[in-house]
């Protein structure tokens, strides 16, 4: 990703997704204005929402963490070269690996639940990836293709699982039964108090050292390299020996392992019970989170925090102003993955035009980057 | 009008003193995920407390969640804004609000159709399956082919409930008859599909239905185009659905989420706690005939499947609950 253009590095990942937000902002303060409310309020009530309090801060950093692992997911196959829109499908069946674990040891210990759990999600969520990725390196089926529809296989399959083996007897709800407290992900505000009532857990922990770890898989170590080199050019890694097979079904059951910590923050940190359709739509977030963060981890993290931002204090808005309703949330939420998602070149044109007119030097650094600057 | 002025005002000021929360008083309503506006078990609430509203000229709070996250957050919100009695939607609070009753114990809660046990909770449950045991009576009585169809919304136990009372019906009247169960879905995109349900209900309609059972939300919409288009029968739920096309359908199974909810605003903070089963006997549940499909219906028709209603309510017939061992019997 990235490298083609002929601004300076610090513009592209800070100058350019400031100014498709500030876009973003400004519209969904029209389309406030335009339901009969003041969009200054409305921009306070999302920061203060987010930030104000130590509960609104908490379910932030929760949202935000949920961000992270899918957004990660989604940046790993694109460095591959691979679009994985599976990220919701491989959270999904991850959870019922983290299920499986947390029910049958819950009476055990946190310490030998948590670090099972994750596993259990791991090779869940990965192996949910890996057969597109198989189909894909070695049938030609198209990744796009068979990721979304391994969503749709995914819930199907949930639901079976659920109605038939996990959902207790007599319960209406589609889902399993309560953990024991032992199995319970410890939420922050046990140690912190400040956090008020809101879910954040220790899983933002394991979220944490995934982004480092990541750093260090894509940028420094043979695998990462080998995965850069597929993902700018196939037949160049294959040509340099490497096995374009090998590489992508192992790639996608990482992407589908870090989509899978999603379901450690929900199903072990949250609900502390499997719930139907505990995704709700963040693996599609993390396609907008990876996009915008330029599939970097500092990036991811901070475009994770974003959405964060934008889920709490979204929330916080329909709390404070009686003509919003979850629909205007919504389009603001919107129209921020839009112009940081899918219009995210918008105002590159102009910035290229910009800095090429800041002369000679400008120019030759601009060149200079572009030629050393296909690390992103 | 004035009032709603106020309380935008109240919630400014709220927002000057770093949004605590202002103490109203008025009744609170959380729906669930599907929205406000969902065509069916949302919606019907939000026309309870409207009817509520209209007749005392009061005031309520309401919030839509989005995520299973939100339910913590927006029963917490509610609470310090001063709701009482605060009404909550779905079976999905088992969890959130045993915690939170007992943590608020001057806090009326009242939950529509789950079952919490605490002191100041009152949960409404409704009898599903005997309603639909009654118009799937209805719809051997009037249908004398032999088929019959199902179509549910998400494939989930509350909407088997339906489909076994319903199936338990027609068998009632034609021990021979054949059921086709479909479902729109396996997420909650299923309620809000009138395409695939209308697909599945023309399939019905193809294998010789004549009527089919739509206990889809949102997507029941399509079962009701498609008996139109094909000159046949569906069959409402939830609200009365008969006017939607006056002809086609041949009644609706009513589970009055609205009148639990009305109920409950209007007996406010002092409201009765426990639970509250509204079934036949309570017309928490029935099927409905109005001047929309009365020359639909004969009076012998009504005539027994009003002996069906006395025989259940006085234990005469058992109408098995999907529930209670998650086994259809028929």
């Amino acid at each position: 990703m990235g490298g083609t253009s002929s601004i300076p590095r610090w513009a592209d990942i800070v100058l350019l997704p400031l100014l498709n937000l500030i876009l973003a902002f400004l519209i969904s303060g029209l389309v406030v204005l335009m339901i009969g409310e003041n969009p200054l309020m409305a921009y306070y009530a999302i920061f203060y929402g987010a930030f104000g309090s130590g509960d609104g801060l908490g379910y932030t950093l929760y949202y935000a963490t949920n961000f992270v692992f899918t957004g990660l997911a989604v940046a790993i196959a694109a460095h591959a070269g691979l679009f994985n829109i599976g990220a919701e499908g491989q959270a999904y069946v991850a959870g019922l690996g983290a299920i499986l674990v947390a029910l049958a040891l819950d009476q055990t210990s946190v310490f030998l639940v948590v670090p099972l759990a994750i596993l259990g999600a791991a090779a869940f969520g990965g192996m949910w990836a890996a057969i597109p990725g198989w189909l894909q390196a070695k049938r030609g089926s198209h990744i796009v293709i068979t990721t979304i529809m391994f969503n749709f296989i995914a819930s199907a399959a949930m639901i079976y699982v659920l109605n038939r083996f996990l959902k207790p007897a007599g319960s209406n709800g589609l889902e399993s039964r309560v953990l024991d407290q032992t199995a319970w992900m410890p939420q922050l505000r046990l140690f912190m108090p400040g956090f008020g009532f809101s879910p954040v857990n220790l899983s933002i922990v394991l979220a944490l050292l995934l982004l480092v770890g990541f750093y260090i898989l894509v940028w420094h170590t043979k695998f990462g390299f080998a995965l850069r080199t597929m993902g700018k050019n196939p037949l160049a890694s294959r040509y340099a020996g490497m096995s374009n097979v090998k590489l992508i079904v192992i790639t996608m059951a990482i992407s589908g392992g870090l989509a899978g910590m999603m379901a450690i923050n929900q199903v072990l940190g949250l609900n502390h019970r499997l719930v139907e359709n505990f995704v709700a739509g963040a693996g599609f977030v993390g396609i907008a989170v990876a996009l915008m963060g330029r599939n970097h981890p500092v990036g991811i993290a901070l475009a994770a925090l974003l959405f964060g931002v934008l889920y709490q204090g979204g929330s916080e808005m329909q709390f404070v102003m009686p003509n919003v309703n979850k629909e205007v949330v919504s389009v603001v939420q919107a129209l921020v993955i839009l112009f940081t998602g899918a219009m995210e070149g918008l105002f590159r044109p102009s910035l290229e035009r910009l800095f090429a007119g800041w002369g000679g030097s400008g120019k030759a650094e601009a060149i200079a980057r572009t030629t050393a600057g296909s690390e992103s | 009008m004035n009032f709603s002025i106020l309380s935008r005002l109240s919630a400014g000021a709220a927002l000057g003193l770093l949004m605590t929360g202002t103490a109203l008083a008025d009744p609170g309503l959380i729906y669930d995920l599907g929205g406000k506006f969902d065509k069916s078990f949302n919606e019907a609430a939000y026309n309870g407390a409207e009817r509520w509203k209209a007749a005392t000229g009061g005031n309520y709070l309401d919030f839509e969640i989005t995520d299973g996250a939100q339910r913590e957050q927006a029963l917490r919100r509610m609470v310090s804004q001063g709701a009482n009695p605060i009404v909550v939607m779905s079976f999905n609070w088992g969890s959130v609000l045993p915690v939170l009753a007992d943590e608020y114990p001057d806090v009326k809660f009242v939950v529509i159709d789950s079952v919490v046990e605490k002191p100041n909770v009152r949960s409404v449950v409704f009898d599903e399956h005997t309603g639909s045991f009654l118009v799937g009576a209805l719809a051997a009585l009037k249908s004398e082919t032999g088929k019959y169809g199902f179509v549910g919304g998400m494939d989930v136990p509350l909407i088997h409930k339906f489909y076994c009372g319903y199936a338990q019906g027609v068998k009632a009247v034609r021990a021979d008859a054949e059921v086709y169960e479909n479902y729109t879905g396996t997420t909650p995109d299923a309620w809000n599909n009138p395409t695939v349900a209308g697909e599945l209900a023309k399939a019905a309609y193809d294998r010789g239905a004549e009527v089919v059972f739509a206990a889809a939300g949102g997507s029941g919409l399509g079962v009701i185009q498609a008996a139109q288009d094909n000159n046949k029968f569906a069959i409402g739920v939830d609200s009365n659905q008969n006017h939607i096309a006056p002809g086609f359908v041949l009644t609706s199974m009513e589970k009055r989420v609205d009148v639990a909810v009305e109920t409950a605003f209007t007996d406010g903070p002092d409201l009765e706690t426990g639970l509250q089963v509204l079934g036949l006997a309570e017309n928490g549940v029935g099927y409905s005939v109005d001047d929309n499909n009365r020359s639909l219906l004969t009076d012998e028709m009504i005539a027994q499947v009003e002996d069906y209603k006395a025989k259940i309510i006085a234990g005469e017939i058992t109408v098995h609950n999907y529930e209670t061992d998650s086994q259809c019997p028929l």
